[in-house]
């Protein structure tokens, strides 16, 4: 087996660090919407946006790289349809992790609350307040966040697919060793 | 000393101009706003009712008046979550306390057309004594007066118990008021 079949090292980092952040950020916001307000609600927000916006930048990095750096080529066993499936459900997951922090940040802004990363750095409000795009958004970051969801099972499910039940060396794709298992 | 001898050089050259006692108030160009900070966030609000009584000649700025009554129902807190929540015990506890005024006792002339406005502040029934700055802008028909002056959310009580946590929602609350009034 040749070298290839391991993304290089900075796509790794930045792909279990955005999915570590995806991991964190998505239950925190399941469970922070429907709390009474409280300093603790406030909190989570905050920790829930710090976190959406550190996707972000992660993902501008990861677009960057991306775009420079070819990936491993796939295993030669996959169809043709997995093959285009496959570039489509990476191409909507890159799409979702860009507009889902997006949404996040237009919408906090027409709430009336600028966002400000790690309560140090604040970022621009793109838009003004206004409580009917508010409200609108924040329908538009719960839809997305469900597709977001959605996507991620089925890029796990067919990962462990084919990994486990058609025995490719899938996992090692993404993963820490650097030794090459055939 | 040199303040004193501006305030006195003010107090002199001013009443040459036009004695104007200004005394109805516009409400509808008149605003009382504050900002806070939430988690580092600035967050703004205002009052949209309050009644306001005064009487300013700036040929005699020492017999001005004012008193200012701020129905706190009328709150925006931010968000309407936050609106709600004000209401409560733990903040203003409206129902006990609906109203809160500020009432003039001294007015100081500070000179270029600054004043120093001493009065009691009472909101959810605590009164403190507070020295506002206010700067008095003269129109053709209407005057307005602009102050802004830091509020200690917990002198009042604002903010009891779980709240009462500063590195949350901060303790200062940065107050900007413009009364208009019309002369007579």
């Amino acid at each position: 087996m040749t070298a290839a079949v391991r993304y290089s090292t900075p796509a790794i980092v930045l792909h279990w660090l955005v999915a570590l952040l995806i991991f964190v950020g998505f239950p925190l916001g399941l469970y922070m919407v429907d709390l009474p307000l409280s300093p603790d609600k406030l909190k989570l927000y905050s920790y829930h946006k710090w976190v959406g916006v550190s996707v972000f930048l992660l993902v501008a990095i990861r677009l960057g790289w991306r775009l420079t750096h070819t990936p491993p080529p796939l295993p030669e066993s996959l169809a043709a349809w997995q093959r285009r499936a496959s570039t489509l459900a990476h191409g909507l997951l890159y799409v979702l992790m860009v507009v889902i922090p997006l949404s996040g940040w237009l919408m906090s802004s027409a709430k009336g609350f600028q966002t400000v990363w790690f309560g140090v750095l604040p970022l621009p409000d793109l838009i003004e307040k206004n409580r009917e795009l508010g409200d609108l958004l924040a329908g538009v970051h719960q839809a997305l966040n469900f597709t977001l969801l959605g996507l991620v099972i089925l890029h796990v499910s067919a990962a462990l697919k084919h990994h486990f039940i058609e025995r490719q060396p899938f996992l090692q794709r993404m993963g820490w060793s650097r030794k090459e298992r055939t | 000393m040199k303040l004193a001898t501006l305030s006195l050089l003010a107090v002199l050259v001013a009443p040459a101009a036009h004695a104007v006692e200004y005394a109805t108030v516009l409400p509808k160009q008149s605003s009382i706003g504050f900002e806070f900070r939430q988690m580092g966030v600035p967050v703004k609000g205002g009052f949209k009712r309050f009644t306001t009584q005064m009487q300013f000649d700036p040929a005699r700025p020492e017999a001005a008046r004012a008193s200012i009554g701020i129905d706190l129902a009328s709150i925006d807190a931010g968000s309407p979550e936050a609106d709600d929540e004000s209401a409560g015990k733990l903040w203003f506890n409206r129902s006990a306390y609906p109203k809160a005024s500020f009432v003039s006792s001294e007015v100081r002339a500070l000179g270029n057309n600054r004043y120093e406005l001493r009065g009691t502040l009472t909101l959810k029934g605590k009164a403190r004594e507070m020295t506002v700055p206010v700067t008095y802008t003269p129109g053709k028909n209407t005057a307005t007066f602009d102050g802004t002056f830091v509020l200690r959310r917990l002198d009042f009580g604002i903010g009891e118990g779980l709240w009462a946590d500063v590195a949350t929602v901060a303790n200062e609350v940065q107050v900007r008021f413009r009364i208009a009034a019309t002369g007579n």
